[in-house]
């Protein structure tokens, strides 16, 4: 395990920005440089798909392939950094009480639902569907509007893909419990796009989502 | 043995089905239009090359190639026959239907200028000329913009011919050594894709010198398609993903 991180001891008095994100709720704000960004596992064993987009050039965007390669490790937890396409630290994770995240294992969508499952769960709500959602209803941006060409490999805090030398890959129960949180520092203004993943297929939210809590501090 | 019956006669094609073919030095950048319908056969002439691929709808661009929805409907972190290459819309873009290497990765990603500067110093086109050193990064960058795709079209890629082997606490390891010299991938096109692609080294290639290594391209005209087919049968979701692409092409799924 790496070695802890120092960081500013956290107090309620410090807390910018709290919010607690329902079930299949897409969420988007930005982190400033020098913030601190936490998300609480409220109810325990939640998948929370995420993305990361530079704030003010948005081309610039969070990359698992280069995070995982960067590390040497395909797990994400305290010490990873968290990097942009052009190899760029985004966060650094300086807290994790749930001690494993996926970057592999992607977001779930109408279309791979009917892949995965059968044709007719197409219809059942997706993290791509809420990514979508919010990315046309968002009034944040500094430039052009994103579109789904902007939606890449995806970060998911709390959820479990493990994988094998012999290289088997399966989403695998949890490992995360009631109140365990992830905590990332920002190196850059980041904008944070959340969907709280709303799949009843996979074990990835224990076949029942539940919601989360983002919280912002100085 | 005459030579008539040599080991080269078993990849005989019959000159009908024979459409092109094209060697590529190594560290060059490429992009074309492979169409559904054919088979693209990657050979590593001298064994060790990387071709780091991006694929993409023809007619629908933003359509493309996605790694964590091939790796996790397939439960494999690495590609080989008879795996298939998904869409992030749920379709499939190739059928990997013969592989004489058996690990191809897809979660190393690219090289980038700085790595190169870092790993193996500079050499520039006014130096080098065309021996110039090129990273993945940019070649990809490059061969996207040929077709009006940009840097959000930078998703994770596919490595032929390269493996990371994940050990349980999630370490990545490169293997060296994991192509030999005339080892081949055979990709039969489900859907018409733009393919770019780069031989540059892999990212993780420890190899202290630049030394990319060429390929050959070669396409030819795909048997068709049964309902017994391995790449189809290998797992229902291969066959639903299958089923989504006959009716993205306006055929009925079931015939």
């Amino acid at each position: 395990m790496p070695n802890p991180i120092k960081k500013p001891r956290f107090d309620e008095s410090r807390i910018a920005y709290r919010e607690v994100v329902e079930a299949g709720t897409p969420w988007m704000h930005e982190v400033k440089a020098g913030q601190y960004f936490r998300i609480v596992d409220l109810e325990g064993n939640q998948a929370v798909d995420t993305l990361f987009y530079n704030a003010h050039n948005h081309s610039e965007r969070y990359s698992a392939t280069d995070t995982i390669r960067e590390q040497g490790n395909i797990y994400l937890t305290t010490g990873s950094v968290l990097r942009s396409n052009l190899v760029k630290p985004m966060l650094t994770i300086v807290d994790d009480t749930c001690g494993r995240h996926d970057t592999i294992g992607g977001a779930c969508s109408a279309e791979s639902n009917t892949v995965r499952y059968a044709i007719e769960k197409r219809h059942m709500h997706s993290c791509r569907d809420s990514f979508l959602t919010a990315l046309g209803e968002c009034d944040c941006y500094s430039q052009k509007a994103m579109t789904k060409s902007d939606l890449s490999s995806n970060i998911n805090f709390f959820m479990n893909v493990p994988v094998s030398p012999e290289g088997h890959l399966d989403f695998d129960d949890g490992i995360s419990a009631p109140g365990r949180y992830v905590e990332m520092l920002a190196h850059m203004d980041t904008l944070v796009l959340v969907s709280n993943c709303p799949q009843l297929n996979n074990p990835c939210n224990g076949y029942n989502p539940t919601p989360v809590e983002m919280v912002i501090w100085e | 043995m005459t030579e008539h019956h040599s080991k080269r006669s078993l990849e005989i094609i019959p000159p009908t089905d024979f459409i092109w073919s094209e060697r590529l030095p190594g560290g060059a950048h490429w992009s074309g239009v492979i169409r559904r319908g054919t088979v693209l056969r990657l050979t590593d002439l001298e064994g060790g090359c990387n071709v780091a691929m991006l694929l993409n709808n023809l007619e629908v661009k933003n359509e493309r190639y996605n790694m964590p929805d091939t790796l996790k409907a397939q439960k494999t972190a690495f590609l080989t026959k008879p795996n298939m290459c998904f869409t992030d819309m749920g379709r499939v873009v190739c059928s990997i239907i013969e592989d004489s290497c058996g690990w191809h990765d897809t979660l190393g990603g690219l090289s980038n200028a700085s790595m190169l500067q870092k790993k193996y110093g500079e050499k520039t086109y006014q130096e080098a000329q065309d021996d110039y050193y090129k990273n993945g990064y940019d070649s990809l960058i490059n061969e996207l913009g040929k077709w009006g795709l940009n840097a959000s079209d930078m998703m994770p890629n596919i490595n032929w011919f390269s493996k990371v082997r994940v050990e349980n606490n999630g370490s990545m390891t490169f293997i060296a050594d994991n192509s030999k010299a005339g080892n081949y991938v055979d990709l039969r096109f489900e859907m018409d894709a733009i393919v770019c692609l780069s031989t540059a080294q892999h990212p993780l290639d420890p190899n202290p010198e630049y030394v990319p290594k060429p390929i050959e391209m070669r396409v030819v005209k795909a048997q068709p398609v049964k309902t017994d087919d391995a790449s189809r049968l290998y797992r229902a979701e291969n066959e639903r993903a299958y089923y989504n692409t006959k009716i993205f092409y306006g055929e009925n799924p079931d015939a």
